[in-house]
């Protein structure tokens, strides 16, 4: 991956001048290549990474496993994408193994996500079957760690 | 009795560290940020402390051979190999120590009788010369130059060597100052080896943290060297293992074998949990390393334009985590300046001269701080160093 990609991929709210200064190049070459990188799409957004607890989000996370009856000439992309528009789904992921769609979904309350899961996730045609994780607590998302542990102070002068 | 007299004469003759100096000064100061430290601001990754950990669940808690664990052995063989296109016997010619510094030590107590000499290169790390001198050697020392990178002349060493050199002692890239070394000058340093028939002793413990894709060439490159060259490593610096104490010498069996005999009553082994940990390294920390390195590299980067931001001479570090910034313009020593830079600015930051007095008019800052705290550090540099100048 590109340098650049790089560290915005792990923190993206350093400045261009920043990111000029660590790379060691062009403040203005930083800029242009990350206007070009939203515009085609290969940067699609910039979120901050929250502990759910700490900021009060009472919502309800579920991962589901969908199984779908492949299509002939598309596979499973029409149907993914179809369920990945919805607006409960923050997440949908093609994999191998014994089903074919990990799909998260952020509700509201347990009702609601079961509402969604059953009404509008098993009902589409192609579905074949579901089945629903809720998430009980978060240790580690996107690389981070919820719980920060104190780590030993360096000594400030060492040879 | 005086207690202070019963102290050896060779032991008090032995200053003490201008780091432990400074270090206390910096102690018990709150909101100090510190460039002073040379051991990386990373722990060690967790797959190598996972692996101590599991290695104590499993109750591996006793000695092992004095030369180290095998498998730890055969793992340090495949990796000198690879890095530095040199191979060594585990059987024979590989010893696990406690640090590289203890492998220095033994080194220099294994070769030399009272009065050989030792040539090296300052500014340097603060124990060699120390190591020499409780060996019983004479310590040579070649100040090399800002105006040649910090790099060693081969015709400078060639002026060092009389009747009585023995050894030469290489570390590159270089504490304090980051230098390499380029491969031209070291090929004839290697040629005055072999022709003055000295024993090499190369410190290589920075020489996988390199920038701007730069390589190092190693003395042990060059005909002549391995069968006179101790070569010195460990996991410190690179695998940010600093803690776990461990290092190792590749040598010739003859040489591994004395170094053995001073380890072996002093030492006995290197901690097992460590020598796990340090096996769990070399097989899988290569990425981990990279991603440090990387790292390192966008500080230096950080810490370099700032430098020039504020017009302060610093000669661009190849290597290491160091940089050697030139303070000559002030009129102070290094340790009035670093001083008074920790007085008004809370910055910490190692005067040169605790490297040896080629260390002069400079000073180490390290760079292996996150890129927040060291571009505070660098904005308060830069207002002390406004402020000096216009005084």
């Amino acid at each position: 991956m590109d340098p650049l990609l790089e560290i915005l991929n792990k923190n993206a709210k350093f400045t261009a001048s920043q990111l000029a200064e660590m790379l060691a190049v062009d403040e203005a070459a930083v800029a242009a290549r990350v206007a070009a990188w939203e515009d085609d799409g290969t940067i699609l957004g910039y979120q901050a990474i929250l502990d759910s607890e700490k900021a009060g989000n009472d919502g309800v996370i579920a991962f589901i496993e969908v199984k779908l009856t492949p299509e002939r000439g598309g596979g499973f992309d029409r149907l993914a994408l179809r369920i990945s528009k919805f607006d409960q789904v923050t997440d949908c992921y093609l994999l191998s193994g014994s089903y074919d769609l990990l799909v998260t979904v952020e509700g509201s309350t347990l009702r609601d996500t079961a509402r969604f899961v059953s009404e509008k996730l098993s009902t589409l045609e192609g579905v074949i079957s579901t089945a629903t994780h809720f998430q009980l607590k978060t240790y580690k998302q996107n690389g981070l760690m919820m719980q920060t542990e104190a780590s030993e102070k360096r000594l400030p002068v060492a040879p | 009795m005086k207690i202070s007299e019963r102290i050896s004469q060779r032991v008090q003759g032995i200053p003490r560290s201008g780091i432990r100096d400074f270090f206390e000064l910096v102690q018990g100061r709150d909101d100090v940020i510190s460039l002073g430290v040379g051991e990386p601001d990373f722990s060690a990754p967790w797959h190598i402390r996972e692996a101590a950990i599991y290695s104590l669940e499993k109750g591996e808690t006793s000695y092992t051979s004095n030369l180290g664990l095998m498998n730890l052995r055969k793992s340090i063989a495949g990796y000198v190999e690879k890095h530095f296109h040199t191979q060594y016997d585990p059987a024979k010619e590989i010893l696990v120590t406690v640090g590289v510094s203890e492998a220095l030590d033994i080194a220099f107590r294994a070769l030399l009788n009272p009065g050989d000499e030792v040539i090296y290169h300052e500014p340097c790390y603060v124990s060699y010369n120390p190591s020499i001198y409780l060996a019983y050697g004479q310590a040579v020392k070649i100040q090399t130059k800002v105006e040649d990178n910090f790099s060693l002349r081969a015709s400078d060493v060639e002026a060092a060597i009389t009747p009585k050199s023995r050894v030469l002692m290489l570390n590159f890239p270089t504490n304090p100052t980051g230098a390499i070394q380029p491969a031209d000058e070291m090929e004839k340093i290697a040629a005055l080896c072999v022709k003055h028939d000295l024993i090499v002793i190369t410190d290589e413990i920075y020489s996988e943290l390199l920038y701007d894709g730069a390589t190092h060439t190693s003395i042990l490159a060059f005909p002549g060297i391995r069968e006179r060259t101790i070569l010195l490593h460990g996991f410190s610096k690179a695998f940010a293992m600093t803690g776990f104490r461990l290092g190792y010498a590749c040598a010739p069996p003859e040489l591994t074998e004395a170094m053995m005999k001073i380890h072996q009553y002093a030492m006995l082994c290197a901690p097992i949990t460590s020598q796990v940990a340090a096996v769990e390294a070399l097989e899988n920390g290569a990425p981990e390393v990279e991603r440090m390195r990387k790292a390192y590299e966008r500080r230096r980067n950080i810490l370099l334009s700032r430098m020039k931001a504020m017009a302060l001479p610093c000669f661009k570090p190849g290597g290491a985590f160091y940089a050697f910034p030139d303070i000559r313009e002030f009129g102070l020593t290094s340790k009035q300046f670093a001083m008074q830079l920790l007085e008004e600015e809370d910055v910490a930051a190692v005067p040169g001269d605790a490297f040896g007095k080629a260390g002069e008019g400079f000073l180490r800052c390290c760079y292996a701080t996150d890129e927040t705290q060291l571009s505070t550090a660098l904005d308060r540099i830069a207002d002390f160093v406004g402020r000096l100048r216009s005084r």
